[in-house]
């Protein structure tokens, strides 16, 4: 088995299951029908998008490994999110400041993406771009709209930014298997992503006439397996009905 | 400021060569807000190649206690429709 590419999918993959659950949460349960409607829309673009790599890394993976097994029953350990989606639904403009800081990383990375030698890898990333590129837009537009509405939007919004701020430098962390894939062309360095990354995102925050956050402490760990307390929870709730009734399907 | 956010209606066109067709309505802040939330409510089963949006304050409505005079003169009027004349067999799909 090629042990690389099978965790580097991992690690593209987890990050759209996981911030599509995320998500997914707000169905009937968002601020308001339209932005109910929006966010699950989005969820439902990740979960495409993980079902093609989940698919891709069942055949690499063999035996009776398939999507359904990749994504539900694995310990929470073995996921490779960063720790940035795994953040819970505080308020809407928490939900909003996750999905713009990881939607401008996930663009950058898919328009990387898109030239790896892998024929698969590659036609899933053309094929998420112009999803992706919506997202961007929803998550930029509704910081924008916050950042600078009334006060307690701008407030709240704000506060979303310098909670997650200190998530947002694990993006750019280059794993092993990453780095040797990068290296033949398949992979994707991450690190090089990152000044593009911080200046479209200073940018659009100074239009949103929020402030960016100065710190320099940043949290790591979920590309290693190692998550914050809310990820238990999560995949508790995500892996219920997997683990309840095996093999079951809808 | 206004608690709720405007009322906007939404025009979809379903293929490229029909008319757009009134859709339904939704809440949205401004024009460009109103375009992504009906793109999101209303297109996400490829219902659409376009979509307009015009807020609902703008379009003046019939009032319905007025249809008698705006509508009953027409129904007895049948000769308005071109009912009676008879077609010679030979000319089809009229």
């Amino acid at each position: 088995m090629k042990t690389n590419l099978y965790n580097y999918i991992l690690e593209l993959a987890d990050n759209c299951l996981i911030g599509g659950q995320r998500l997914g949460e707000l169905c009937g349960h968002g601020p308001s029908l339209e932005t109910d409607i929006a966010c699950t829309n989005i969820s439902l673009d990740l979960f495409g998008q993980t079902r093609s790599y989940f698919q891709y890394a069942a055949d690499i993976k063999g035996g009776d490994a398939t999507e359904d097994s990749i994504a539900f029953l694995r310990y929470e350990r073995e996921y490779k999110n960063v720790l940035l989606v795994e953040q819970p639904n505080r308020d809407f403009a928490y939900t909003i400041a996750r999905q713009y800081l990881f939607d401008v990383f996930h663009l950058l990375l898919l328009e990387k993406l898109q030239f790896s030698q892998d024929m698969t890898l590659s036609a899933i990333a053309k094929k998420s771009i112009k999803e992706v590129s919506y997202h961007v837009r929803f998550s930029g537009d509704w910081v924008k709209r916050l950042g600078d509405g009334t006060e307690e939007s701008h407030e709240k919004m704000q506060a979303a930014i310098d909670g997650l701020w200190t998530y947002t430098n694990e993006l750019f962390e280059v794993t092993e298997e990453a780095k040797a894939l990068a290296e033949q062309g398949i992979g994707v360095d991450v690190s090089k992503l990152k000044e593009t990354y911080y200046q479209n995102v200073t940018s659009l925050l100074q239009e949103a006439t929020l402030t960016v956050p100065e710190s320099k402490y940043f949290q790591k760990g979920g590309k290693a397996g190692i998550h914050t307390e809310h990820m238990g929870y999560l995949l508790a709730d995500m892996q219920y009905m997997q683990r309840a009734y095996p093999n079951m399907n809808w | 400021m206004e608690k709720n956010w405007p009322l906007w209606e939404i025009f979809v066109r379903s293929k490229n060569g029909l008319e757009h067709r009134h859709f339904g309505s939704l809440h949205a802040a401004d024009a460009e807000m109103a375009l992504e939330n009906a793109r999101d409510v209303y297109t996400r089963r490829s219902e659409g190649v376009s979509i307009w949006v015009v807020e609902s304050k703008n379009i003046t409505a019939s009032n319905p206690e007025n249809n008698g005079e705006l509508f009953e003169p027409a129904q007895d009027k049948i000769y308005r429709h071109p009912t009676f004349y008879t077609l010679p067999d030979e000319i089809k799909h009229m």
